[in-house]
């Protein structure tokens, strides 16, 4: 499609014309070459993970030393975790994403700390959150809550799915906190400024103006929140995720399942890698549309979003 | 002199470093409209926004001097500005309904300063509508969305929706300069309605717009309010050579 | 103004004064002290990550105390032939007494002279807390004669910088007799793999995101930029599990190295995770250069690759540069690819197809064995604390360095 850049001016080819034509072919190859990729990784793990995934799959329980059955208890944990993830990080996120574009001056120093700490929190490598798990919630709060209330009886510090979804959360945080930051910032200031005009406080003007008007900012992040929060596995390794449990996790202060845990445990540490490999590729399958699936919706709803903002 | 409503005393503004309002000096009578004239960038809708203190939410502006409303300074450290905005009431250029049904868009005044009372409610909404000249158009879709109506419409509605929290005062940034004449008309007719009641103050360039509608013209240049006079008056023998031209369309 | 009606007069002072609205007041505060939890996070990850490595920064017998305690637990007495359970006569002689206990002091005595005598941290050693050890040295040099002291204080300075100086060997043996925390063969590792894939995904990226921005239609553009963008909701736990079960068989068959999982397909993997990130902030740079800087070149006559080449692609190289640091900071920290595709052994070598391990993949797979307070613990969270710092300086330098060239770049000095 860019060939005809290059012909544009004259018939003869030149030297610079050549390269160009090179250089802009490379690029191109670039672009090809990724997208390739990635159509290989999804078809390979769709034509591998297909003969296992049925709906008996996804209902059922491992069974026989989790060289069989189904991945029931994993799918479940990976919900209640970023259900419990989402309640935590769904409000911090709007409101902190609410202060940076609501209440905070230009020129504040504090907010500039603040998104310089949202950025740094989305950089982070997800295992640190992990090792922030273990020293925070599960040896500081979790440990001392047992101290202070359980007579040092061992029940919050140790690993469960608290922890791991609240160590998911702050992991999580800045995706909620960038997807609301820029829808709010869709909202015309001339709504904002009607409301003042009628003698609307600002909490007013938030609360019956802004927020509303940000709905759907706050579904995208928390969609992207929690296909995130779904597919990581290094901040759970030690703050809750479980190898094997014959149950559902039935408070929080249990250990769970993790869809992602799943995977790499069957394909590293299983008795069989052989044997359990479509159970491991139909894993793979049913975390990768998960993921992905919400990742579209997300992506549609803020190409909403903008579009409204043109 | 009694019939004054605004008495501006000396009145400054900056944005940072840069003086965009320089000690304008002028009284608005009450119960009149009064036009605010000038090229872009002269300062009149800047001064338009310092009656009802919304220059407060730019963050780098300061303001020097007086803007006396009824003798009471409105810059005073003691004044609640929400208040302020509550008797000001404001219209701006571009209509701007909340994405709401017509009717929660009138009643959202009346909802924040607590009335929740839905007799009450539709008591206002009809005579804000009636009073805005859109009632008959409007009443059979109250529920309908406000931003389903036509330009016209929602800037009639808007003008509604600042008079359902009984305003003193009515400022209208340029109301009509996105509409077409037949709206614009009735935009102007509506202006002349609502003097009775308000003090109306308008800005525009529209200089036929002023002369039909205003009362009192105040002519703006570079920040400075270089005459202020009966709209006759401003129009038919201005005073300063700077305010000729500008009427006459010589302004460079 | 005073013959105003009473009626009319709607602007008093009583009217307009200042009301204090407490759900304003509460909802500013509440709304200003959650903005501020995000840097507080900050800080307590630094604080409670570090925190739990400190142990190996307090005075140095502390911390070889600790080594010691944990050589003890992780070993079988039994493997040490000549240990008895209370004595380390063959260090320690006639100072030993069981109330000062010195078996912390022998103990590392014994791992500077003769490892063999570990044994000798006994079981009841083992139910001391480790923090106990730090004032054992006192308390033993106070009570010991004076050669003595003078012994115990050279040791004891030769077991701290012992500990320190581990790190800088090239064995990591964490569960031993004799542990050993060569962090040199994990730096290694993690270097090799992040500039293989470095090598890989950086070009990749680059050239992807000048294509879109420079060369392709705005249709074309639609299209491709969330296919890309797409890579990055792939889990790593999938790409690690693709690249373990998929491209090592793959390119073991092509190239036909030895180990199956190694630095080379742990580097591809990781590629595809830094892909989507340079990608994106490359694309962003790349179509933040003003539109007026290709339209001057392309006026001057210059074609559409010339402008790309020599005016977009050097006017964006800061946010290029802020992408490749980003893209830098995934791989140096990404876990799940590297435990799952790296082969996760700790060789020192300059072979891209030997297998290796890398700081995120050993925190990820040894922290579930440690023992809370153990000095294998401490040193997990000690590179806990490198990577953070690490991804902390990062991102800074991304933030303020590329920030302020592309401020002069665009605005003029």
């Amino acid at each position: 499609m860019n060939e005809s850049e290059s012909h544009f001016f004259s018939s003869k080819k030149s030297n610079s014309e050549v390269k160009g034509k090179i250089f802009i072919g490379i690029t191109q190859l670039a672009v090809i070459l990724i997208i390739a990729i990635l159509f290989i990784i999804l078809g390979i793990i769709i034509y591998q993970g297909r003969t296992k995934f049925s709906w008996e799959f996804i209902s059922t329980f491992p069974t026989n030393g989790m060289t069989e059955g189904g991945i029931f208890p994993a799918l479940i944990g990976t919900f209640i975790l970023v259900v419990v993830m989402s309640i935590a990080a769904v409000p911090f996120g709007t409101i902190t994403a609410l202060y940076l574009t609501e209440y905070a001056s230009e020129n504040s120093k504090f907010a500039a700390a603040v998104r310089f700490s949202v950025r740094t929190l989305a950089v982070v490598p997800s295992i640190i959150f992990g090792l922030f798990g273990l020293g925070f919630f599960i040896q500081f709060l979790g440990a001392g809550a047992d101290t202070v209330f359980n007579d040092g009886q061992l029940r919050w510090g140790q690993p469960n799915i608290l922890w791991a979804s609240l160590t998911m959360s702050l992991l999580t945080l800045p995706v909620i906190i960038v997807s609301v930051e820029e829808s709010l910032k869709t909202i015309p200031r001339e709504l904002r400024e009607a409301s003042l005009a009628l003698g609307a406080t600002k909490w007013q003007t938030i609360k019956k103006v802004v927020l509303p008007g940000s709905v759907s900012g706050i579904m995208t992040g928390t969609i992207l929140a929690v296909s995130r929060g779904a597919g990581e596995v290094a901040p759970i390794l030690f703050t809750g995720a479980a190898y094997y449990l014959a149950t559902l996790p039935g408070s929080l202060s249990d250990q769970f399942m993790n869809l992602g845990y799943h995977v790499y445990i069957m394909s590293t540490q299983s008795s069989d890698v052989e044997k359990t490999m479509p159970i491991q590729f139909a894993t793979t399958l049913v975390l990768l549309i998960l993921t992905l699936s919400l990742n579209v919706v997300a992506v549609i709803i803020r190409s909403r979003i903008r579009r409204r903002a043109k | 002199m009694k019939d004054i409503k605004i008495k501006v005393n000396d009145l400054s503004l900056y944005y940072g470093e840069k003086k965009a309002l320089n000690e304008i000096t002028m009284d608005i009578p009450a119960n009149k409209v009064t036009a605010l004239i000038g090229p872009s960038g002269c300062g009149k809708s800047t001064f338009l926004r310092c009656i009802n203190r919304m220059n407060d939410l730019i963050s780098n502006v300061s303001i020097t001097g007086q803007m006396l409303v009824e003798g009471v300074d409105i810059y005073d450290k003691n004044v609640d500005v929400v208040n302020i905005r509550k008797k000001i009431g404001m219209v701006f250029q571009k209509s701007n309904p909340f994405p709401k049904s017509i009717y929660e868009n009138i009643a959202y005044g009346p909802r924040i300063n607590g009335i929740n009372n839905k007799a009450e409610l539709d008591e206002i909404v009809e005579k804000s509508l009636r009073q805005a000249a859109i009632w008959d158009e409007l009443k059979d879709r109250l529920e309908d969305s406000a931003l389903g109506l036509s330009g016209g419409q929602q800037q009639r509605l808007c003008i509604g929706r600042t008079l359902a929290v009984s305003p003193d005062i009515i400022l209208m940034d340029e109301p009509a300069s996105a509409l077409d004449p037949i709206s614009t008309s009735k935009i102007e007719e509506l202006i002349h309605e609502l003097k009775e009641q308000y003090t109306i103050i308008i800005v525009t360039h529209n200089m036929q717009q002023a002369a039909r509608t205003s009362d009192h013209t105040a002519f703006f240049y570079m920040g400075n309010l270089i005459e202020m006079g009966k709209t006759n008056s401003i129009f038919t023998k201005p005073m300063q050579k700077q305010t000729e031209d500008y009427i006459t369309g010589r302004f460079g | 103004m005073d013959s105003q009606l009473p009626i009319k007069q709607s602007f008093t002072k009583e009217s307009l004064k200042k009301k204090f609205r407490l759900s304003e007041f509460l909802a500013e505060k509440i709304i200003s002290s959650i903005a501020f939890l995000s840097i507080a996070i900050i800080f307590l990850i630094f604080i409670f990550v570090f925190k739990e490595s400190l142990p190996l920064f307090s005075l140095g017998s502390d911390a070889k105390a600790k080594t010691e305690a944990q050589a003890t637990t992780a070993n079988k007495p039994e493997s040490y032939g000549a240990s008895s359970e209370e004595l380390k006569p063959e260090v320690y002689g006639a100072e030993t007494t069981e109330d000062l206990k010195p078996e912390s002091y022998g103990a590392e005595t014994t791992q500077e002279l003769k490892p063999e005598t570990y044994g000798s941290e006994t079981a009841a050693n083992d139910d001391l807390k480790p923090e106990s050890y730090g004032d054992t040295p006192k308390e033993d040099l106070s009570v010991a004669p004076a050669d003595e002291m003078m012994n115990e204080a050279s040791q004891n300075q030769e077991g701290s910088d012992k500990t320190w100086s581990t790190f800088f060997s090239t064995e990591w043996v964490p569960v031993s007799d004799n542990p050993r925390f060569g962090l040199m063969g994990l730096l290694i590792g993690t270097l090799k793999v992040t500039i293989i894939a470095m090598l890989i995904a950086g070009p990749l990226a680059v050239l992807a995101a000048l294509f879109t921005s420079c060369f392709a239609s705005k249709r074309v553009k639609e299209i491709i930029k969330p296919i890309i963008e797409m890579l990055a909701a792939f889990p790593s736990v999938v790409i690690g599990f693709f690249a373990l079960m998929v491209l090592a068989s793959f390119f073991q068959d092509v190239f036909g190295y030895d180990s199956r999982l190694n630095a080379f397909i742990g580097g591809v993997a990781m590629a595809l995770a830094a892909i989507p990130i340079i990608y994106t902030i490359s694309e962003d740079a790349l179509a933040s250069v003003p539109k007026t800087y290709t339209e001057a070149s392309l006026a001057l006559g210059a074609s559409k690759w010339q402008t790309a080449f020599f005016v977009v692609l050097p006017a964006a190289t800061p946010g290029i540069f802020a992408a490749l640091l980003l893209g830098v900071g995934r791989v140096f920290g990404e876990t799940m690819i590297a435990l799952m595709a790296t082969g996760n052994a700790a060789l020192l070598s300059a072979n891209p197809f030997e297998s290796v391990r890398t700081f995120a993949a050993t925190i990820g797979s040894e922290m579930a064995e440690t023992v809370f307070g153990e000095t294998h613990y401490s040193v997990l969270f000690f590179i806990g604390s490198l990577l953070f710092i690490f991804s902390f300086a990062l991102n800074a330098v991304a933030e303020f360095y590329v920030k302020g060239k592309l401020l002069k770049k665009f605005q003029g000095k």
